[in-house]
């Protein structure tokens, strides 16, 4: 068990290094990410009643396409020079590798999203009605449940041709219900009607089953030639 | 081997044809017509018997994906891809059946209802099942295929609770109505269930034969590069008898490791 | 002199239709320097791979010290003409990473495999911007950074400087004496000239020849 912590915080570790040496991934998808933003705010008017409405929708609907840039670039440093096969011939754990680059792109969707976010809430003059704590939760829980397979399906789409277009023809399918989950529980907090608990419930569960699901099969995948 | 399937097949068909007809009769002419709804609702006889089958179908694929896992059985792998294509088809005749019925009806096209939103991510699920099979390279695509499945199959509780508890939320009109069912028209519906089922099952094992007779020659175009120029050497001991028994076999092949 | 037997039985491994290695049967002693040759296409890389844990035989065996190719990986190390370093980081902090990997714990370890084949810890500069020779030496530390009993080096001198390749030989020939096991795959066998015990030609997916010397008849 130690030894999956340890091989999982130095790969988290080197990425995040990485990631911070050639800043110019980042900043792309930051820029990106305000774009998403201002043509979501010329789309949909925000001063119409109706948008405000359905602001939790937009919010996640741009969250994910965010995501699903930063995705995508998951396994690019260890496709060049092979580095993979580095890590298939040594004794470390699946699981590890996995574990770390989800966490990777979990802090780098966040941060995208901590940008977003409030340029929804300025832009479409969001307010939430409910109780606000609760937002933090459904974030996290929400994020990770793109994440999470995100990460895995990346790995499934290094197999396959067309790899770009084929994470998101995998995951959206399968993220249906978290999503469902992640617009609702925001849409309940922002108007104030409602309880989010089944929501985060959900959620919650949906979490669960599916981080297990990961790091058990995600030695097949790796070991897939 | 041929004429054996000639046996079967044909006289299968046959039957077949003449179920689906009687069970047309049945749906079309004999089943008694709905009080509020009119003839429009006898599409229910192919939109509810075409979902029934689709989930059995994926059902199979996923009893196939996991054998596939464990075992790692080439035959298995072939039944998950048939399941899935065939599933997917039946899949796809109940969300065009379903706003067909609904637009005379209740004047809608598509309505957020459990079992045909429910089908429609189950057939989203599938398609990208197809898709990673598409393009996926040879040897790894029935590992990453059964994977896929598990998580589809996964998803499927999550998927019904998540509309579950949105409609309650957010109350649509139900296609189908609920309540009970008057019992000739269940007779009805479980003759067409029938008939479908026995269509599921000839196209399904048409196409699983002819996928086998595809690996098949895969095999044997294989095998001949391995033969090759100039054989193999009399040394390699293991190699030789198996593929020894390789150029014995008759129709029945055991998989690779 | 430390006995590291590899038995290799039988191995088929095809790619689709295509046969890359067709049964190959050949037993390896321990502590010697195997080079491997043979033209393009002759499954010499396909071979490695398998040895290695990175191809899954389609047929046939491999046992490694009596384990399988996986199960042995603690003492094999893998080296090919992909540097399979980050270009991004300096040596010294890729073998800091891949130390990780193999629960080896503190620099000494990584400083002590980047010296032996010539190259400076303190060298900040990211291994993008190595020379070809340099980048493979590189990798070559990495992949004895776990100190295994088995080397496994795919064309290590293509596009390579003379002098990185005669460090790099140099220390294949040290590593030899004290008792490892190389098999080298490459197509400049001359560099291997009396440096290799065994030469071993392999043609269209199997082994045809086995000689001490550099000359077929």
């Amino acid at each position: 068990m130690s030894a999956l912590k340890s091989i999982t915080g130095a790969t988290l570790a080197k990425d995040i290094r990485l990631e911070w040496r050639s800043r110019d991934a980042i900043n792309s998808m930051l820029f990106f990410s305000l774009l998403v933003v201002v043509i979501f705010s010329f789309s949909f008017d925000p001063n119409a009643e109706e948008s405000r409405e359905i602001a939790a929708g937009l919010i996640w609907v741009a969250f994910l396409f965010a995501a699903v840039v930063a995705l995508n670039q998951t396994w690019a440093r260890e496709l060049r020079n092979q580095v993979l096969d580095a890590y298939r011939v040594s004794p470390a754990p699946a699981s590890s590798l996995f574990l770390a680059k989800a966490l990777g792109n979990f802090s780098l969707v966040s941060l995208l999203e901590a940008v977003m976010a409030p340029l929804f809430m300025i832009f479409y003059n969001l307010r939430a009605l409910g109780p606000a704590w609760q937002l933090i939760p459904v974030a996290v829980l929400g994020t990770w449940a793109l994440v999470v397979n995100g990460t895995f399906f990346a790995a499934m789409s290094l197999r396959t041709r067309s790899r770009e277009i084929m994470l998101p023809l995998l995951l959206f399918p399968i993220s249906i219900p978290a999503v469902q989950s992640m617009v609702e529980a925001t849409r309940v907090l922002l108007a104030g009607d409602g309880s989010a608990r089944f929501w985060l419930v959900l959620l919650l569960t949906y979490d669960v089953v599916f981080t297990t699901a990961c790091l058990a099969l995600f030695e097949t995948v790796l070991q897939a030639e | 081997m041929k004429k054996a399937l000639l046996v079967f097949a044909v006289p299968a068909a046959v039957l077949t044809a003449l179920l689906l007809a009687y069970a047309f009769y049945q749906a079309m002419w004999v089943a008694p017509m709905e009080r509020t709804m009119g003839e429009v609702q006898r599409i229910f006889y192919y939109h509810v018997p075409s979902a029934w089958t689709a989930f059995l179908l994926f059902f199979v694929n996923l009893v196939a994906s996991v054998t596939y896992l464990i075992r790692r059985n080439t035959r298995a792998d072939a039944v998950a891809l048939v399941s899935a294509e065939v599933g997917v088809v039946f899949c796809t005749v109940v969300l065009v059946t379903g706003p067909i019925w609904a637009r005379p009806v209740w004047g809608i096209w598509w309505t957020w209802d459990i079992r045909l939103t429910t089908t429609l991510v189950l057939w989203l699920i599938y398609v990208s099942y197809l898709m990673l099979r598409r393009f996926s390279d040879g040897a790894q695509t029935p590992k990453l295929a059964a994977v896929l499945a598990i998580f589809g199959a996964l998803d499927v509780p999550l998927v019904y609770f998540s509309i579950w508890f949105f409609r309650t939320q957010h109350p649509q009109p139900v296609i189908g109505g609920g309540g009970s069912i008057d019992p000739r028209m269940l007779h009805v519906l479980l003759i067409n269930w029938l008939a479908f089922s026995c269509l599921a099952l000839l196209v399904g094992w048409s196409r699983y034969r002819l996928e086998i007779m595809q690996r098949d020659l895969e095999e044997e175009l294989a095998l001949e590069s391995l033969l090759g120029d100039g054989g193999l050497p009399p040394a390699s001991a293991g190699a030789s008898s198996r593929t020894g028994s390789l150029l014995n076999r008759t129709s029945s092949r055991m998989g690779p490791g | 002199m430390a006995v590291a037997l590899i038995a290799v039985n039988g191995l088929i491994k095809q790619f689709g239709r295509f046969a890359a290695l067709r049964g190959v049967t050949a037993e390896f002693a321990g502590g010697r320097f195997y080079a491997i040759l043979g033209d393009n296409g002759a499954g010499k890389t396909t071979l490695l791979r398998a040895l290695a844990g990175l191809a899954q035989p389609t047929r046939g065996t491999i046992s490694i010290l009596g384990k399988t190719a996986r199960a042995a990986c603690r003492d094999v190390g893998y080296m090919a003409h992909p540097s399979l370093l980050y270009d991004e980081m300096s040596g010294l902090e890729n073998l800091r990473y891949f130390a990780r990997l193999y629960d080896i714990a503190g620099d000494g370890r990584c400083e002590e495999a980047i010296r032996s084949v010539g190259l400076e810890p303190d060298l900040a500069r990211p291994v993008g911007q190595y020379s070809q020779g340099m980048r493979q030496r590189m990798s070559l530390a990495r992949a004895i950074l776990h100190d295994p009993k088995i080397l496994l080096l795919d064309e290590p001198f293509s596009n390579v400087d003379v002098h990185s390749a005669r460090v790099i030989v140099g220390l294949l020939k040290a590593m030899r004496d004290s008792g490892k096991t190389i098999f080298l795959v490459t197509h400049q066998a001359a560099l291997l000239e009396g440096v290799a015990d065994e030469f071993v030609w392999m043609q269209d997916g199997q082994i045809v020849d086995r000689g001490a010397g550099l000359s077929r008849e």
